[in-house]
């Protein structure tokens, strides 16, 4: 059996869900199982259309900050949210939504990109999916 | 046995790490790929996914900051 990684996503910054991304690739990528689960702040970021229109976690200054760090990272080459979204489902990684979330957020499934979903669950789907890993983080 | 090739060149972390595990997923058995790029870091960690994920390292090479890596599935 593949070794496994278990990410919680917590936050919805776009500096965190980029770095969540980056790591469940860099995983994948090296042959390990990932899964990832969207909680929080961090299942905004799965509402249709939203995947990254989201604020830094530091510095965003009203917007201006995430504007200087995007353009940055373009220059840089750093692949979109969107290419790294699309990657991490064709390798094969697997994308776990908090139903308890969308309970107290009033988000129902039709506003969610369930084409890249796997499945709507608790804690105990990301405790059982922790006992397996080998990494679990907290983003 | 096909010869796959990855361009990678002037695509930052994770992207060429990323590539080459995509083009590994879709070659059979035999094949080889050989990915190219000019990130330094993913020289060093390419060969490091190569080695966990038990397949063959044929051989990395660097000319002028470009480096190839070829890879037996």
């Amino acid at each position: 059996m593949n070794k496994k990684a278990t990410l919680v996503v917590h936050s919805g910054d776009l500096d965190k869900v980029y770095s969540a991304f980056i790591i469940g690739l860099g995983a994948l990528s090296m042959g390990m199982d990932v899964s990832m689960y969207f909680t929080f702040w961090g299942l905004q970021r799965l509402k249709k259309g939203k995947l990254d229109s989201a604020p830094l976690s530091k510095m965003n200054m009203f917007g201006l900050g995430r504007w200087m760090i995007r353009r940055k990272m373009k220059r840089a080459g750093v692949a979109s949210l969107d290419k790294m979204l699309k990657d991490f489902v064709e390798l094969g990684g697997k994308i776990l939504a908090c139903d308890m979330t969308m309970e107290i957020m009033g988000i129902k499934k039709e506003n969610l990109r369930s084409d890249v979903i796997n499945d709507y669950c608790g804690v105990g789907t990301y405790i059982k999916e922790a006992m397996e890993s080998d990494i679990t983080l907290f983003i | 046995m096909a010869e796959i090739k990855v361009d990678c060149r002037n695509e930052t972390c994770p992207v060429p790490l990323v590539e080459t595990r995509k083009a590994l997923r879709r070659a059979s058995k035999g094949d080889v790929v050989e990915v190219t790029g000019t990130h330094p870091s993913s020289r060093k960690e390419i060969p490091m996914a190569v080695k966990s994920m038990g397949l063959e390292l044929l051989g990395v090479e660097e000319e002028n900051g470009v480096w190839s890596i070829r890879i037996r599935k």
